[in-house]
């Protein structure tokens, strides 16, 4: 991706809200953190064509694996959606449907991108609903999303989007809705998941200790720019005042302050 | 003060009043509202209605019960833009007046009904419980009997004419309003700044009155708007059937039932109020319709 | 007596016949902060909601200032306890100036001088007074919140209830508002009661601290103690453990010869 630029149209005509960010993924954990409002979501969305009609995107150069994602059709954007790429929502809670079963919900990921018959992809299901650590993969598959918790629902989430076998997991903020147990837990499960099957991920979130935690390189944002990049061990050092003062005004247990400080807003950033 | 000034004072992002903040809301919805050219002819149509309604006398070229025998059922022509009816009658200023009587009948209607409706969904809403259930029993009963039915057999109860027929009305189109209404005091009783507006000490009737029933009122607004057609039908159905305004008022609905022998015929003479019926409830549609796409509480 | 704020004993909730408080004691002494942690369904919440009237079938005993709390609470209570809430886009009503939502507390508690209180409190929030007019909808989330701590500050209670008041928050608008309470209870002589899930958050804020699992508290310790590690209970253990191993990551990544892919 190069020189993405994203505009939505406003009561005051188009209003660019990100402005020109090159990135590329490989097979790797890539993380991006900013505030709301820095563009993240929009970004990560772009690669996928899932942003409302009518936003306007543009870039030098927007390719998922070769393919041009600016010039594809709704029937080629279908054929990576899901099947080469997956996103993972925020809430469990809006993303699944509410009158189906777990394991029907798996099952049919599984079938519209594999081809099998009903009892393939059931099995497949629960097999799937294993492999992200559910416990009794057999009666959870039997569940309706009101009946699973938050962390279960993000399992399930997540069972969906690696029916196909994607290359590439995005996930958008995906524990901020959940404990912070369960939190670590997702997150252990995504990175391994990833590791294992060799995929890339995009970690979206706003929580940066957390992103550096779990990602090899994290992307900073701020205003719809990428203000800087850090491999997640160097964190400690980075440059931009920024990032500096997103890691400053966090509270802490290690390192008691008596008073946060505040992140002073630089206009200069944003040009 | 001139037209920017204005326009800048009403859309300043830090008003210095309450009123000059109210006012920029309006002005932003009207903005709104204004872009939408189905809603604007609605707009248009419905002031147009009223102004010539309530202009009858310096608009009608005669009085609407002045008869000429031996000019009956004329065609129209310069004289008589409308045409005549049975009885010599100038067609284009009855349908004048008319209109001074339908619309009439329609918003007293409105006025009856929205304060009813809203009060007793807003209340049944908040309050819940035994409130609601009582509340909303009564509703229910007045919600299962067929509108035009109930409107007949009160009308037939008493004697008919315009009042029995607004009351009749009335009676009948409450319960709509009040169920919205409820629906809404429902889903805003549960949020949190009902809950901190209870919590800075205000009473069970302050906070109904003061911050639920605000918030009903969009949507209760766009359901009346789009109910208005329908009460105007229902009125002239009413005067249609003869159990609404009696000859020789001229109300559109009695116009067409007692000319309808002549449709054949002389058939602009009970077309022509019936057309005057489709324009008015076609534009109170178009209105409410464009209301809603600016009203609605889940856009802004 | 008098220097108890609240004192809360053997309280017992329960939401829609189910019991998810069960028996939870604790009282803050005035001018104190007092914190309370869990995860979500721990019942921290609910104990706060309980306290201001919103959750009616309890049992127990709480006292406000050395008074028994009925079922009913009066507008007295209200001068003195006051919630901010945790969504600052659902606490505001959303079709009132920030100006008449300032003003409701006053004219129900028929306080003078509504237009000088009204500066006043903006002042002490930190917002510009050319926002007094404004809707909600024209305001930032960290501006949002600052609002409801002004009404809730400005018919000066003694006692102010937060239920998770930043997680709704960036993080640096979170440290701007976490200074900013610390400020007005230095200036006020505010008790605090702080409900989140943030371990981090209310040990930077508050000297002693709840922790709650499944309805029940099954530790009260001081903010000391917790940053030391000297808590005794696994929960509390656990909850430490995954606050700390966040902030030590960088360093364990590399402690470990981090090499990225």
């Amino acid at each position: 991706m190069r020189d993405l630029r994203v505009a939505f149209p406003t009561t005051r005509g188009m209003t660019e809200v990100v402005h020109g960010i090159s990135l590329s993924v490989g097979a790797e954990k890539l993380g991006i953190v900013g505030e709301s409002g820095s563009g993240k979501s929009v970004t990560a969305r772009s690669i996928l064509k899932l942003l409302p009609p009518s936003a306007r995107i543009s870039a030098e150069e927007l390719r998922f694996d070769g393919i041009d994602v600016l010039r594809a059709s709704e029937r080629e954007m279908r054929a990576i959606r899901g099947k080469r790429a997956g996103l993972i929502l925020q809430d469990p809670k809006f993303a699944l449907n509410p009158v189906m079963t777990a394991g029907a919900q798996v099952a049919e990921a599984w079938r519209t991108h594999r081809r099998g018959t009903r009892k393939e992809a059931a099995a497949a299901a629960v097999e799937l609903l294993a492999q992200v650590q559910i416990r009794d993969p057999g009666r959870v598959a039997g569940l309706y999303p009101h009946e699973l918790s938050g962390g279960m629902g993000q399992r399930v989430m997540i069972a969906m989007m690696l029916a196909p076998d994607p290359e590439l997991l995005i996930a958008d903020e995906p524990t901020s809705a959940l404990d912070a147990t369960v939190q670590a837990e997702i997150l252990r499960l995504i990175e391994d998941l990833v590791s294992r099957r060799g995929m890339g991920l995009i970690l979206i979130s706003h929580d940066l200790p957390l992103v550096s935690h779990f990602c090899d390189r994290v992307l900073v944002m701020y205003a719809g720019r990428v203000v800087e990049e850090l491999r997640a061990n160097e964190l400690s050092d980075a440059k931009h005042p920024y990032t500096r003062g997103l890691l400053n005004c966090l509270p802490s247990l290690l390192h008691r302050k008596q008073r946060l400080s505040v992140l002073a807003r630089d206009p200069a950033w944003e040009r | 003060m001139s037209d920017s000034a204005l326009r800048s004072w009403l859309l300043s992002d830090t008003p210095d009043s309450r009123r000059q903040a109210a006012w920029g809301r309006a002005y932003r919805s009207w903005l709104r509202f204004r872009v939408n050219p189905l809603g604007m002819a609605g707009l248009v149509i419905v002031v147009a209605l009223l102004i010539a309604s309530l202009a009858a006398p310096l608009l009608a070229v005669q009085s609407p019960d002045v008869q000429h025998l031996t000019l009956r059922l004329a065609p129209p022509s310069a004289a008589h833009w409308f045409g005549t009816d049975e009885l010599g009658r100038d067609l284009y200023s009855r349908v004048l007046y008319g209109g001074r009587i339908t619309l009439g009948m329609v918003l007293t209607v409105v006025v009856l009904v929205t304060p009813i409706g809203l009060v007793v969904g807003a209340l049944a809403g908040y309050l819940g419980g035994m409130a609601d259930r009582i509340l909303m029993r009564i509703t229910d009963i007045f919600l299962s009997i067929p509108q035009l039915i109930l409107a007949l057999a009160f009308v037939a109860a008493l004697k008919p004419g315009v009042t029995s027929a607004v009351i009749a009305i009335a009676l009948t189109s409450w319960p709509p309003i009040a169920r919205l209404a409820r629906a809404d005091a429902l889903t805003i009783r549960g949020t949190d700044f009902v809950a901190a507006i209870g919590i800075t000490g205000a009473s069970r009737m302050r906070i109904v009155f003061r911050h639920i029933l605000p918030l009903c009122l969009p949507s209760v607004i766009v359901r009346i708007t789009l109910d208005m057609s329908g009460i105007i039908l229902t009125a002239a159905g009413l005067g249609f059937l003869g159990m609404g305004a009696q000859p020789p008022t001229p109300e559109w609905g009695t116009m067409i039932a007692a000319t309808r022998g002549y449709i054949l015929q002389q058939w602009w003479v009970p077309t022509i109020p019936g057309i005057a019926i489709l324009f008015a409830s076609l534009a109170f549609n178009l209105l409410g319709d464009g209301l809603r796409d600016v009203l609605d509480p889940k856009q802004t | 007596m008098t220097d108890v704020a609240i004192e809360i004993a053997d309280l017992r909730v329960s939401l829609s016949g189910t019991e998810v408080v069960h028996g939870v004691s604790f009282a803050v002494p005035k001018g104190s902060n007092f914190g309370l942690v869990g995860e979500s369904g721990s019942g921290k919440s609910t104990i706060l909601r309980t306290l201001v009237g919103l959750n009616v079938s309890w049992s127990g005993a709480m006292r406000l200032g050395g008074f028994e709390l009925r079922y009913h609470r009066d507008k007295a209570f209200f001068r003195r306890c006051q919630m901010v809430f945790q969504d600052p886009y659902g606490s505001l009503h959303p079709r009132q100036t920030v100006d008449r939502q300032l003003s409701e507390p006053l004219l129900i508690h028929g306080l003078s001088e509504v237009d000088v209180r009204i500066r006043r409190a903006l002042a002490e929030v930190g917002l510009p007074e050319a926002l007094r007019f404004r809707y909600p909808h024209q305001l930032s989330g960290g501006q949002r919140q600052r609002v409801a701590i002004a009404r809730a500050l400005i018919a000066e209670p003694e006692v102010l209830l937060l239920d998770e008041p930043t997680s709704a928050l960036d993080v640096s608008v979170q440290a701007e508002v976490l200074n900013l309470l610390a400020d007005l209870q230095r200036a006020r002589g505010l008790t605090y009661v702080m409900v989140t899930h943030n371990l981090a958050v209310v040990a930077h804020l508050c000297e002693t601290i709840g922790v709650m699992q499944e309805g029940v508290m099954v530790e009260c310790l001081s903010t000391d103690d917790l940053c030391a590690g000297r808590a005794r209970h696994p929960h509390t253990q656990a909850l430490r453990g995954l606050s700390t191993e966040l902030e030590e990551a960088p360093a364990w990544k590399r402690g470990a010869g981090g090499e990225p892919a």
